[in-house]
């Protein structure tokens, strides 16, 4: 265990691997990064690294920065100062390695689960509209029937998360991004969705991914319901007032 | 040779890709609003509105007619087209959905391609059920080469919509939205709007040649939309 308590917080860093003496990359590193709205620091001079294969559970009051970290990590907003690595490249040149899920669905209200899983396929995909089917296995992983063709927009709220878990989990990402998603959930859902995660993290990475220094699937993941994601939990990261608090965790090899 | 050949298949393979994308992306958005009709029903009512209003406030001679059917079938298109840009921009911040389509791989530009074509269908559609209404309530018969409208109808169309998918995503994160949109768009397409009711005027009366506006919107149409494929990455991703 270690635990540190500054706006530092070293997870993971780029370090030799003992075996091959190759340098291991890590899936996600924040250097210096700030992110200013107006006047106001959503993130101050937080440095942090999150090691290939590691599952971080980012925990803080609302304001605290966490949605902030999340973003800057899948690349939809740039930091004020400092620099964001995803597999030592720049965000935007590895969005096929990452998903991203907020605690809203960020599907079509108007198409069914399978139509929308099918149009992000085929956008993820070579756009040949070949999706192999990656939508049919996800939905049915999640536990909804892919023939559905109700609308999304009629569905619960668990129905939604699910379906919005099925859109990240069909690309097969090797960093999954998860912002809240036990937000709207009962306990029942939430406790069913920990196991999907559980399951997805255990799934071997692709072949090419091995090749490109990937052992293992990383899963970064804020919430407050921290009792909900204890099983995720190998590493625990407090945030307060756009700085890490403390890391609490099994230090994985690399860790400094 | 080889090599040339090897580079000409992957240039070929990419532009595959690419019209790929552009067509997920319009097959989403037409089947989007074949699901909800939000945008044409409401572009055709204001379209629809602004013409019976003009025919019953001015009561125009056929003469009168063919000069200014021109102008105000464009005026009732660019206004009616507002609400459809608007619409089409507002699905995708619903539920977050945009923020889904800038973490896919797939180029920006094709999700601009893809919604700027839908929208030109939908406003095409309004043209054509606008069409013989204007034929009946205006008296109109062209004296010109009623022909050389298949030519200035879809350049005209593609103007408004290119120009207004562009600055509708512009406008995007700003309160004011509905506000906005027209506020930036109709001075930039001030050009584009004269070539458009010229041309149609002059179509229609038969006195002046229409080549030389039909010309102006060509090259307005090539500068615009290459500024707009170019700049969109940029739009989309500006906070």
């Amino acid at each position: 265990m270690n635990e540190t308590a500054h706006e530092t917080g070293s997870i993971h860093t780029n370090k030799p691997d003992q075996a091959s003496g190759a340098v291991r990359v890590a899936a996600a590193r924040l250097d210096a990064v700030s992110k200013l709205y107006g006047g106001f620091a959503a993130l101050r001079k937080v440095t942090v690294g999150f090691a290939v294969g590691s599952s971080t559970v980012v925990l803080g009051d609302n304001g605290a920065g966490k949605s902030t970290l999340l973003r800057l990590i899948a690349g939809l907003i740039v930091p004020t100062r400092g620099t964001v690595k995803v597999f030592g490249d720049e965000p935007r040149w590895q969005r096929r390695r990452i998903a991203y899920m907020s605690h809203e669905a960020m599907l079509y209200d108007e198409l069914s689960a399978m139509e929308n899983l099918r149009y992000f396929a085929e956008l993820q995909s070579d756009g040949c509209g070949c999706v192999c089917g990656a939508p049919e296995r996800a939905l049915r992983a999640v536990g909804l029937d892919p023939a559905l063709t109700r609308p999304v927009g009629q569905y619960s709220q668990g129905m939604k998360q699910r379906a919005s878990l099925a859109r990240v989990l069909q690309t097969d990402p090797e960093l999954l991004l998860l912002d809240e998603p036990f937000s709207n959930l009962d306990v029942d859902s939430a406790r069913h969705m920990v196991e999907l995660l559980m399951e997805f993290r255990s799934r071997p990475v692709s072949a090419a991914s091995t090749e490109q220094g990937a052992r293992g699937r990383t899963i970064i993941l804020t919430t407050h319901q921290a009792h909900l994601a204890e099983p995720l939990a190998e590493t625990t990261l407090t945030m307060r007032a756009g700085t890490i608090l403390s890391i609490v965790g099994a230090a994985r090899e690399g860790a400094q | 040779m080889s090599r040339v050949m090897s580079e000409l298949r992957n240039d070929l393979r990419g532009l595959r890709r690419y019209f790929g994308h552009v067509w997920c992306h319009l097959r989403k958005d037409l089947r989007l609003e074949w699901r909800s009709r939000d945008s044409v029903v409401g572009m055709l009512f204001f379209a629809l509105l602004v013409v019976i209003i003009f025919s019953l406030a001015f009561d125009p001679t056929a003469a009168v007619s063919r000069e200014i059917a021109g102008g105000i079938l464009w005026v009732a298109l660019l206004f009616a087209s507002f609400t459809a840009l608007n619409q089409s921009w507002t699905r995708e911040q619903r539920n977050r959905v945009l923020d889904a389509q800038r973490m896919s791989p797939a180029p920006a530009s094709a999700l601009f391609l893809g919604k700027a074509l839908a929208n030109l269908i939908f406003v095409a559609l309004i043209e054509v059920v606008l069409s013989p209404l204007f034929i009946v309530f205006y008296n109109l018969h062209a004296l010109g080469e009623g022909w050389m409208l298949a030519i200035v109808m879809p350049l005209g169309t593609w103007a408004l919509v290119c120009n207004g998918t562009f600055f509708a995503a512009m406008s995007l994160r700003t309160r004011n939205r509905e506000l906005l949109l027209p506020l930036i768009m109709v001075p930039i397409s001030i050009p584009a709007l004269l070539g458009m009711m010229q041309a149609t005027t002059a179509i229609l009366t038969g006195e002046s040649d229409p080549a030389i506006w039909i010309r102006l919107l060509v090259a307005y149409n090539i500068a615009f939309t290459t500024v707009c494929l170019l700049l969109f990455e940029t739009v989309l991703s500006a906070e």
